[in-house]
């Protein structure tokens, strides 16, 4: 099944700077890994030292959060859309202090 | 005296009638959806790029009572898009700033100036008086600390958050709804960091979605329309898409799940994992300062000066002889230095250097030194003709 990855904007670096990518796989799981073996430095961002995807990172298989489906075990379809939804704190980025930015921007 | 309060809060005047005539004339609001506008209190977290349409539109729109909860001072950075504060508002402070420019929009409102940073200790105190809660701020300390007050106090919390181009905004805390940490229920590992560089914002950005928060909040005021509970609305400013992703009460959330763990506010800090990490980065990188870099080039020393940031920031401003090698490549191009040199490395402040420090310390660089403060202490204390920003 092709099924088409959103990236956002932070993890765009890791993945060639695309704003979406087109996978194969039959799970959402399948889908992940194909993106991975592509984009090896999205791998740390997306997955925890355990290999779960970590708690600040969202997947959505077109408008529902997989952990409310069946997780990386999710069957996906032709032309799904998987969004990659990670959490961000910016909203007043002021004089540089720490914030700001996704994943925590730490300069000061 | 309370008496009359209350009089004035049930009734329009005749200027106020004028004033908000193009709500009075739509059925969806009309003078009961106003009425209520009227007697409402609204908190707005943070006076910035996001609080500052926020703020604006519900000041115009006749929101009884605004609260502000902010402790900065405007600096010219802000300017590009906190739409609050002018030029000649720079080294004044936010609130200050803001009321001036709110009262001038609408003096029937009444602003409180809360100028505190909103910790554990207060903000249940300043809730109190609100019924509604706004969130433009900017860090995850403060997110989880806003939308934990919001559970324990039972108010909605209407959030927005902003990354260069993409936009999130959702109304949180609701009693049926589902919360932030339905949503995210830890924040980002500090280790985890993308450098400075890929921070930034476009400007009209949090005006979009300052604005979207503002709207929330009128409608959860007159009770119209649907409000965005239950809903993730992200925005992608470039490529001009709204999507909607749906968001659910996670039953096992500690803050609002069935059997909720948090029932008092904590150590955001310390959750956010932000202390410990700020005492590592001091003691074991060394340093260098500005004027002991300058001290080294008047000497004619042999080194290397490594410059971490992103191309687009040493278009900005630069060291002279400094070679350029964005910290995410330095891995890839470590083996352009030599470990026998001596190698000072720098970036905007000090920190990406650090970590650039760290990382080719581990890797058997012995003889190098992180400018403390980076180009920002440079321009300080060295060279004040190079840029700041």
């Amino acid at each position: 099944m092709a099924v088409k990855v959103m990236i956002p904007t932070p993890l765009r670096q890791y993945a060639g700077k695309q704003e979406s990518i087109q996978v194969e796989g039959h799970t959402v799981g399948e889908a992940l890994s194909g993106l991975i073996a592509r984009y090896s430095d999205l791998r740390r961002h997306l997955y925890n030292d355990e290999g779960k995807i970590r708690s600040f990172v969202n997947v959505y298989l077109n408008d529902e959060d997989i952990r409310y489906l069946s997780k990386e075990q999710t069957p996906v379809k032709e032309n799904d859309v998987l969004s990659i939804v990670p959490s961000i704190a910016g909203g007043a980025p002021s004089s540089g202090a720490a914030s700001g930015s996704i994943l925590r921007c730490i300069c000061s | 005296m309370a008496e009359t309060a209350v009089i004035d809060a049930a009734t329009l005047s005749k200027d106020e009638v004028l004033r908000y005539s193009r709500h009075l004339i739509m059925p969806e609001v009309g003078m009961e959806g106003q009425l209520k506008l009227k007697q409402a209190r609204v908190l707005c977290i943070g006076a910035g790029g996001l609080g500052s349409p926020l703020a604006l539109y519900l000041a115009a729109a006749g929101v009884g009572k605004l609260g502000l909860v902010d402790f900065d001072v405007v600096d010219f950075t802000n300017l590009q898009r906190q739409i609050l504060h002018g030029t000649s508002d720079v080294g004044r402070s936010k609130l200050d700033s803001a009321a001036a420019t709110l009262e001038e929009i609408n003096p029937n409102v009444e602003l409180v100036r809360h100028e505190t940073r909103l910790t554990s200790g207060n903000a249940l105190e300043i809730f109190a008086d609100y019924e509604v809660v706004a969130d433009g701020t900017d860090n995850f300390a403060t997110r989880y600390l806003v939308n934990d007050a919001c559970v324990l106090t039972g108010k909605p919390n209407v959030y927005g958050s902003i990354f260069r181009f993409e936009g999130q905004a959702s109304v949180f805390a609701t009693r049926e709804g589902p919360c932030y940490r339905c949503l995210y229920p830890e924040p980002p590992p500090p280790g985890l960091v993308p450098s400075c560089a890929e921070g930034g914002v476009l400007g009209v950005l949090p005006g979009i979605i300052g604005a979207i928060q503002a709207l929330e909040t009128i409608k959860l005021i007159i009770g119209k329309g649907e409000p965005l509970v239950g809903r993730l609305l992200l925005f992608d400013a470039l490529g001009l898409k709204f999507r909607e992703l749906k968001l659910r009460k996670n039953p096992e959330c500690p803050a609002c799940g069935l059997h909720p763990s948090i029932d008092h506010l904590i150590d955001y800090e310390e959750f956010c994992g932000i202390r410990g990490q700020e005492v590592n980065t001091v003691s074991e990188i060394p340093e260098i300062t500005p004027v002991e870099l300058k001290q080294m080039m008047d000497e004619g020393r042999e080194f290397r000066l490594v410059d971490v940031r992103e191309p687009h920031e040493y278009d900005i401003c630069r060291i002279p002889g400094s070679v350029l090698i964005p910290l995410g490549e330095v891995p890839a191009r470590m083996n352009e230095l030599d470990s026998a040199q001596e190698i000072v490395v720098h970036c905007r402040s000090g920190a990406r250097s650090a970590r650039a420090v760290d990382f080719l310390r581990k890797a058997g660089f012995a003889r190098i030194h992180n400018l403390k403060g980076g180009i920002l202490a440079w321009s300080d204390q060295v060279d004040p003709s190079v840029p700041k920003y």
